[in-house]
């Protein structure tokens, strides 16, 4: 083939067809070769579809442009948008992209409507991640100046802050616990908390659940003299005495209008006291927040009410302090009040320690008045782990239980009544005695606790069988679910982590309302007579005519004779 | 949750002080994925931990290439041995709602139901003693546990035309607004609700993406607790009626799952305590 030859035709008009390109290459046929008379225009076999190179080209950019047509709806144009399309595809290289590929179209829309749609700068929107990460940064400030480092003797009145990380180390070994974040945060919120109030021990109770927000609950005990007193206390002190003000001002009113109705004999049972702080149930102050670092708000002093109370219901917790409670019997109180109380229940059924670790500090005093002290035994020779995991004997309760009553200490309520200036009939002392009531004593082993039908209080567990030398002694409560306790050599921890509620075989029947009152009994004193009919009128009157006019005649008689 | 994401998953769900110890992860770690491939399932999930009285049964479920068939449970005592669970029938479910208390932790133990037959043509009141093994009663909780709570994000599993239901690879999370909804979340099970909804409201819907029941209509309502912990960066759903089973995800990423940690005994205590 002579290339000069194939040159010469290419003089033809220059065109983007690709077809010209082999037509030119090939150069021009002899007449017996086949494909001859191919490259002369008007003779290529795909004439009848594109008659003319400058149609085909016309044809291109119509479709084109077709593409380019902008939508009336939204202002793309297909053009575009597939070229959108094709640069996201090639830049992330997803698999199976034909699979997904009208999810990607229906991405790309959204985009593109995004940025065109705005033309506002965008407000900076603040979620509340960042602000709850600022609060969690707070934590972590040290507090400067005051510390000296060279003073790590224990002074009297030092507050000790618990390793709430070696604890919750060993609680994880049984699974148990928060993560490690949480963890620390909390460790630093107690150290706020002591930072801020004068405290003397502080430890991590636990957290219980809500349905809106969660409650971090630390128990300590305030330095000695520094208790300040609940403001609740004294209003409702006061509150108590100005409604009987006001009810002794409507009794003088009525007495001014009418007949006073008969007043009721009713006297409400006289009110349990509350044990005092540091005693009982309220030997621990407690402080309670949602969220570490979020300020620790103090729980008000449980009262025995509250307890018999909570004993009845089972509520959810919302996670706000202040909100109601709304329930049968009605709780007195808020939920600040009802965790209180829970908080209350669950230290006297689930607080445990190893035996022995905690003895009394007069041996002489094992009744009920003088056990709430006891102290550390410092010749407590730990068992091994499998000893505390096999026989419940080896654990022993701290705390009091509570009484039915609600308190620790029985209190007999008529004593206190006597007492009580407003009663006009002390003498009538309503009801029967009541029973002194008798609690178990302090320190009993929970091999006493008594299970539920075939249910034992209490699982006892090693944390790993296959390494038993480092195994952790790890309790779980079956009454309150989510109590845990370990043990390993001489440490020893609680905690609570749950909805905060008892476990009941049976489900939770709500107290019934009262019965009825019983109606005045009906006798012949009160009950109302018949009105006299008319008839019964007429004739009673006739009666009474005929016999005045009897006596009238008598007596006419009588003088008569005189 | 997936086998794979355990640990982390684990340190989202933490919030409500359960979880695994150290040797337990370590062991799920390494025997989940020979489960896997013993079973050949696609994917593996850990499912859960039911607390007995004298142990604790640690469940696996592994699901094939339908998502939405039936899954396959595993139950393990020590999270290396796992046994494979027969499905559960009409007939377990129904005894088993009737057994009440905590699970005692010994597979074979048998709990025996007298069931007073109360037919009107017969003669005498027989009180047949039906007795059901443990097993069986496991089988029976994790099934209403699933049917009940199991929960996933909306957008998360799609549909395909065929019937078939497969994980979306273009789900990238809930955003911020849309996770605190429950409206957001549906029953990972087949739907009952779908069919009652109103000609307009099944208009809105995306057949691909909505079909399944979403939780807003859940009776009781008030039954779910939403939580943002972590400072808000992860999303948490607790149910009320199943005490122990709780959901996460953390917004605006892939990330999702649920597991649960409990006594096994369904909260019928749930109106009153509302």
């Amino acid at each position: 083939m002579d290339q000069s030859l194939g040159l010469d035709s290419s003089q033809e008009p220059e065109s983007a067809d690709p077809q010209d390109a082999y037509e030119r290459g090939h150069g021009p046929y002899q007449p017996h070769e086949p494909g001859y008379g191919l490259d002369h225009p008007g003779y290529s076999p795909y004439e009848d579809e594109i008659p003319d190179p400058q149609a085909r080209m016309l044809a291109i950019k119509n479709a084109k442009a077709y593409l380019l047509k902008t939508s009336t709806k939204s202002g793309l144009n297909l053009y575009d948008h597939f070229a959108n399309i094709l640069t996201k595809i090639l830049d992330e290289q997803p698999t199976n992209t034909v699979d997904i590929i009208e999810n990607i179209s229906k991405d790309v829309k959204w985009a593109q409507f995004r940025k065109k749609m705005d033309t506002l700068r965008d407000e900076h929107s603040i979620p509340p991640t960042f602000e709850a990460a600022e609060k969690y940064k707070a934590l972590f400030v040290k507090e400067g100046g005051e510390e000296e480092p060279d003073d790590l003797e224990d002074e009297m009145g030092q507050p000790s802050l618990p390793n709430v990380m070696e604890t919750a180390f060993y609680f994880e070994q049984a699974g148990i616990g928060l993560n490690k974040d949480e963890s620390y945060y909390i460790f630093l919120a107690l150290k706020n908390l002591i930072n801020i109030r004068p405290i003397q021990t502080c430890r991590f109770w636990g957290k219980i659940l809500g349905l809106e927000m969660n409650y971090i609950i630390a128990e300590v005990q305030l330095q000695e003299g520094e208790e300040d007193e609940d403001i609740g206390e004294e209003g409702e002190e006061v509150l108590g005495e100005g409604e009987k003000e006001g009810e002794a001002e409507e009794e003088d009113e009525q007495k001014e209008k009418e007949a006073e109705p008969p007043k009721s004999t009713y006297k409400p049972p006289p009110e349990i006291p509350k044990e005092e702080n540091g005693t009982g149930t309220n030997k621990y102050i407690y402080f309670v927040c949602n969220e570490p670092g979020t300020p620790w708000v103090k729980l008000p002093p449980v009262t025995p009410a509250q307890i018999v109370c909570a004993r009845k219901i089972k509520k959810f917790f919302t996670g706000r302090l202040d909100a109601p409670v709304v329930s049968f019997p009605p709780f007195p109180g808020n939920e600040a009040n009802y965790l209180r109380a829970q908080i209350a229940r669950i230290s006297a059924g689930t607080h445990v320690s190893p035996t022995g670790f905690y003895q009394f500090a007069n041996e002489d005093d094992e009744e009920d008045e003088g056990a709430d002290t006891y102290e550390e035994n410092p010749e407590f020779e730990p068992p091994p782990v499998a000893e505390m995991v096999e026989s419940l004997a080896t654990w022993a309760h701290h705390v009091k239980g509570i009484l039915k009553q609600g308190r620790c200490v029985w209190i007999n309520p008529s004593q206190k009544s006597e007492e009580d200036e407003d009663d006009e009939e002390e003498e009538e002392e309503e009801g029967e005695e009541q029973q002194e009531e008798r609690g178990p004593a302090l320190l009993t082993l929970i091999s006493e606790d008594e299970g539920m039908k075939d249910i034992p209080a209490w699982t006892a567990q090693a944390s790993t069988d296959l390494i038993p030398r480092y195994s952790v002694a790890i309790l779980q409560s079956n009454r309150w679910p989510g109590a845990y306790a370990f043990a390993s050599g001489r440490k020893f921890e609680n905690i609570y982590f749950g909805w905060g509620h008892k476990y009941s075989p049976e489900s939770h029947t709500p107290a019934l309302p009262p019965p009825v009152q019983a109606e005045f009994p009906s006798g012949p004193g009160i009950t109302e007579t018949v009105d006299p009919t008319v008839e019964e009128e007429m004739a009673f009157k006739a009666a009474q005519e005929d016999a005045l006019a009897e006596t009238e005649e008598e007596e006419d008689e009588e003088g008569e004779d005189d | 949750m997936e086998a794979q994401s355990l640990p982390a998953a684990l340190a989202l769900v933490a919030g409500g002080g359960a979880g695994l110890s150290p040797e337990r992860q370590a062991a799920l770690g390494a025997s989940l994925p020979l489960v896997q491939r013993d079973y050949r399932f696609e994917r593996v999930w850990f499912w859960g931990c039911i607390q007995g009285v004298r142990g604790a049964y640690y469940i696996a479920e592994g699901l094939g290439p339908d998502r939405a068939a039936p899954r396959s449970r595993l139950y393990s005592l020590n999270c290396l041995d796992w046994s494979l669970l027969t499905p559960a029938t009409k007939e377990m479910l129904a005894l088993a709602e009737q057994v009440k208390g905590r699970f005692q932790g010994d597979p074979s133990f048998e709990y025996s139901l007298s069931e007073i037959n109360a037919e009107a043509h017969s003669v005498y009141n027989t009180e047949v003693v039906v007795s059901i093994t443990e097993e069986a009663r496991l089988i029976a909780t994790v099934e209403l546990i699933d049917r009940e709570v199991g929960i996933v994000p909306r957008g998360a599993f799609v549909k395909t035309p065929l019937g078939s239901v497969y994980e979306n690879r273009h789900f990238e999370g809930l955003s911020l607004v849309e996770a605190k909804k429950l409206s957001s979340y549906f029953h990972f099970t087949e739907p009952v609700n779908l069919k009652n909804k109103t000609l307009l409201e099944k208009a809105d819907l995306d057949p691909s993406t909505d079909f399944l029941d979403s939780l807003e209509h859940d009776i009781p309502r008030g039954s779910w607790s939403i939580q943002l912990e972590k400072g808000g960066t992860v999303v948490v759903l607790r149910s009320l009626l199943w005490l122990g089973l709780t959901f996460y995800h953390v917004p605006m990423t892939k990330q999702f799952g649920y597991v649960y940690f409990g006594t096994g005994e369904k909260n019928l205590d749930l109106p009153f305590m509302l």
